[in-house]
């Protein structure tokens, strides 16, 4: 029997080339992304429910949607 | 989420650029936006300036984001690379340097006051009407001409950005934003091995 996967969506944050700016951090609504130490933006994969609202007000656009398993 | 003090800075922001127009003494409180921003990173380790407090960052924010000025398109890649950040970083300095040895020139006497303000390294604005003289040395006013001319060209290009890619594209680049990232590297060096 086929079972089939359930996938959610998570903001991913591609830290290599996060600038820090914490635009990211105003606009979630569920306080879900960080910036860790001035040094990127952190995703808490507990509570991210992947609206893409950080990733639509990201200046360097370095957020992206992501389906990931369940 | 709740407004709290620092969401209205923009005021502040906005009424700096202003200010500039009427007297260009007020030009010297714009170091605060130099030194709060660096005392922030080296005390705390952290960009709490630019998350929280920057008035320039959320004035593009709002003349962007909330009065849709802008055309929310993606920075090109080049614009977010090290490469061009800290490129960019090295020109900025550079010519504030240039600014510095400029005003150094006129406290020595060597060189008269100039009433201009610098737009993007190269167009001299005349600006006499915001200088009656009188009050401070002219090195001092020297200083403020060249700090407002940094000032007010980061404002244009951040604006022209703002207008072309995301609200606040200007964070990308922004040379106190790549400082302070660059402090709270240093800072935090061992945890950053520890993270991916």
């Amino acid at each position: 029997m086929e079972t089939k996967r359930k996938t959610r969506r998570q903001a991913r944050v591609d830290q290599s080339l996060c600038v820090a700016c914490g635009c990211c951090v105003k606009v979630c609504p569920l306080a879900a992304i960080q910036v860790f130490r001035g040094l990127w933006a952190q995703v808490d994969r507990a509570r991210c429910v992947g609206c893409g609202k950080c990733a639509r007000e990201c200046p360097a656009s370095v957020i992206a949607i992501q389906e990931v398993e369940a | 989420m709740k407004k709290r003090w620092y969401n209205y800075l923009w005021i502040v922001s906005l009424t700096y650029l202003i200010l500039g127009f009427f007297h260009i003494l007020f030009a010297w409180l714009g170091l605060l936006c130099f030194f709060i921003p660096l005392i922030i990173s080296i005390t705390q380790g952290s960009k709490g300036y630019c998350n929280r407090y920057c008035g320039r960052g959320q004035l593009f924010g709002l003349i962007g984001g909330r009065f849709g000025l802008s055309r929310r398109k993606d920075v090109p890649r080049w614009m977010k690379s090290k490469a061009f950040r800290y490129g960019f970083l090295i020109f900025f300095f550079l010519m504030f340097f240039q600014m510095l040895w400029n005003t150094y020139l006129v406290f020595a006497e060597v060189r008269d006051l100039r009433q201009v303000v610098t737009l993007l390294w190269t167009f001299r604005l005349p600006w006499h009407w915001a200088y009656r003289g009188v009050l401070v040395s002219p090195g001092a006013a020297q200083f403020a001409f060249g700090f407002y001319s940094v000032m007010l060209t980061s404002t244009v290009l951040g604006f022209l950005t703002m207008l072309l890619f995301k609200p606040r594209s200007w964070c990308v680049y922004c040379p106190m934003g790549t400082m302070t990232q660059l402090i709270c590297r240093a800072k935090n060096h061992s945890a950053q091995s520890a993270e991916p």
